[in-house]
């Protein structure tokens, strides 16, 4: 079993001496996604912070609410198009999240971060890409979208294969015309259609079934549920596409950010610093370990 | 009076009442003495500030799920075996305020940044210096030191004192961590009939004992000592079999044990509160009930806590069994991967207050037995 996981970023953090303690950003844009999701957009108040900070794709915050507490949620921001805003798409399901859902323009949240792994773009340069997602999976692979679509003669064939439970569910669609005239391949599905829905019906592993890969020259990065996330990478190993080349983004309870509490240990990891990208060689024997 | 210089790695004996004025030299140091004194039937770490305080001819029996004092006449102060607390309390607070948050135009936040108590830890086994040095190991990180912990534990003063009675649930031999001190403390004592035998660790431990009626120790005494410290090490039977603990819970996520031990295990976390290496926590929000302030807390929690691994859509160790598997496996098995040390250093703590008398060391060796299979 090898056990390299990813370095971290060389990044720049809010970056407070003082224990769990936040900066304030602002909110600047609030766009309604889906029945409860929301994205808010966030920036620094001090500007200080603003030009310090900077993040990789894959990465995520603690946002802070006073009063309620903290939750870990990813960065899903273009890191070119939008320098000192932080874009976070919130999936309102629990104490933190509800909170957030009532927040207006100019309301002011705190925000650690980043912390953890980012998807390994560098090292997949030159490959076809499978990006495997499901529900609130989209978000943290935004941002590769987008540095993809910039580098895009760096990569192969791009596919996105994306699923939601049914079609209002569905996140960014205005943006899905821009990725696909990048020429990313869009395979969407969802499990149940509405009158109009034209589209897929079922889960996204299924799409293995259809098309073929390039075994040795595809990667994968894929995020969302995890029984998804366990057949997508069932399926990729099917087709012996290497486990160093498969990328997972793994959740779990967080509440430091920085492998300290103790919450979203999983076998040796932390993953809030050792993932929560990680390339599936790293979690053989764990990934798959029951309850664990 | 006495003249002759000492150095570190000297060994006097001091009279015990002397003790006293050691500790009256630590507070006019500015040091805030803590150590074991007896409350509720049990040995616990609290302020101690005289030598009267300490308990006086206890010794201890301890056995899965029991803790019982004995009292004797005997004019002796470290013949018990510590009770469910340790000095993690004084390092690592239970609940501890980080930030207030005050409500006005906007949210004003405000540091908890009241200095750190400079803490001389008056008692402390050879098993609890080695799980302070664990600790070391997690709060202070190349990637990561907290802070709090940090400030604490460098203005630490340690009196190590060597285990003379070791109990049954006590398997520190087994981890390499005891009864006996090596280094890494101020002063050591060894309990002698009417005197302490006093080894000096540092120059502050030297300094303190500038002024007292001390004499360089005996052969004589140092061979009392010596042998009072054999025969302790040598009553310890209880065991566990440290061999690749790593490799093993890796072939054992899946043993038929985890099931078994789930079924008189309480999932109550007593286990993870005693354990003196034990160091995940929460924080929470305490907001008053008109949303206008705010205090940010950090508290200890535990991994048998059905909050402690819950995500949106579930909690991903759903059941004891996972629970338990989680606790043990991390404590022997993934920490060392994380830290580089073995979680775990033999007190038995979580073997006597576990109301169930779940025993460690027997589940390992069920496991193991399990594997060979």
């Amino acid at each position: 079993m090898t056990t390299t996981i990813l370095d971290l970023p060389s990044q720049n953090s809010v970056n407070s001496k003082k224990l769990l303690f936040p900066a304030w950003a602002e909110i600047v844009q609030i766009i309604p996604e889906a029945e409860g999701v929301s994205t808010l957009h966030l920036r620094f108040i001090e500007p200080e912070v603003r030009e310090r900070y900077r993040f990789e794709p894959g990465q995520f915050n603690m946002i802070y609410i006073p009063g309620y507490g903290e939750a870990a949620i990813s960065l899903s921001s273009d890191i070119e198009t939008s320098p000192g805003v932080l874009v976070h798409t919130i999936r309102h399901v629990g104490n933190v999240t509800r909170a957030a859902a009532r927040l207006k323009m100019g309301d002011m949240v705190g925000v650690r971060g980043p912390f953890g792994t980012a998807w390994p773009l560098k090292s997949i340069e030159g490959m076809d890409v499978v990006i495997a997602c499901g529900g609130i999976g989209l978000p943290p692979l935004r941002g590769v979208i987008y540095q993809i679509i910039r580098n895009r003669a760096k990569f192969g064939k791009v596919t996105l294969l994306y699923g939601a439970r049914t079609p209002s569910d569905l996140m960014y669609p205005k943006e899905y015309e821009t990725w696909k005239s990048a020429n990313i391949e869009m395979s969407v599905t969802v499990d149940r259609g509405d009158d109009q829905w034209t589209g897929r019906v079922g889960v996204v592993p299924m799409w293995f079934y259809h098309f073929r890969v390039d075994s040795h020259n595809t990667a994968i990065l894929t995020c969302g549920p995890e029984i998804m996330m366990r057949f997508v990478i069932y399926e990729a190993l099917a087709r012996r596409i290497s486990p160093e080349h498969i990328f997972v983004s793994l959740e779990r309870n967080m509440k430091c950010g920085q492998g300290a509490c103790g919450h979203c240990q999983q076998g040796p990891y932390f993953i809030c610093k050792d993932g929560p990208i990680f390339p599936f060689s790293a979690l053989q024997g764990i990934f798959n370990v029951e309850e664990y | 009076m006495n003249e002759r210089t000492l150095s570190i790695g000297s060994t006097i004996t001091l009279p015990k009442p002397e003790l006293d004025l050691l500790m009256t030299d630590l507070h006019q140091r500015g040091y805030k003495t803590v150590g074991p004194v007896l409350r509720d039937e049990s040995i616990v770490y609290s302020d101690l500030d005289e030598m009267r305080e300490l308990p006086r001819g206890i010794l201890t029996e301890q056995s899965p799920a029991s803790y019982r004092l004995i009292q004797t006449n005997k004019e002796r102060y470290f013949d018990f075996i510590p009770g469910s607390q340790s000095w993690k309390q004084f390092l690592f607070p239970p609940r501890e305020t980080l930030f207030t948050g005050m409500k006005g135009e906007t949210w004003h936040l405000e540091e908890n940044d009241e200095p750190a108590l400079h803490y001389a830890l008056i008692g402390v086994r050879a098993c609890e210096l080695a799980a302070i040095h664990v600790q070391d190991k997690v709060f202070m990180r190349d990637d990561f030191t907290d802070p709090k912990y940090r400030s604490i534990r460098e203005n630490l003063f340690i009196l190590a004192v060597n285990c003379l009675h070791p109990n049954a649930t006590c398997f520190c031999r087994s981890m390499g961590t005891g009864p006996k001190h090596s280094s890494d403390f101020d002063l050591c004592l060894t309990e002698l009939e009417d005197t302490f035998l006093v080894q000096i660790g540092s120059d502050l431990g030297r300094s303190l004992l500038e002024g007292k009626r001390f004499d360089l120790a005996s052969a004589f005494a140092q061979n009392q000592a010596n042998e009072a410290m054999d025969q302790a090490a040598a009553s310890i039977v209880r065991t566990l079999d440290t061999s690749d603990l790593a490799g093993l819970f890796t072939t054992a996520l899946e043993s038929n044990r985890w099931s078994e031990v789930a079924k008189r295990c309480l999932s109550c976390a007593n286990c993870t509160q005693v354990c003196p290496t034990c160091f995940c926590w929460d924080v929470t929000d305490q907001m008053d009930l008109l949303g206008k302030s705010t205090r940010r807390e950090r508290i200890w929690d535990s991994c048998f806590n059905p909050n402690y691994s819950y995500v949106v859509g579930g909690n991903t160790r759903p059941n004891i069994r996972s629970r338990y598997r989680q606790w043990l496996t991390h404590k022997l098995g993934t920490w060392s991967k994380q830290f580089g040390v073995q979680g775990c250093v033999g007190c038995g703590r979580c073997i006597s207050w576990c109301p169930a008398g779940i025993d460690l060391t027997e589940e390992v060796a069920a496991i193991r037995a399990e594997v060979k299979e």
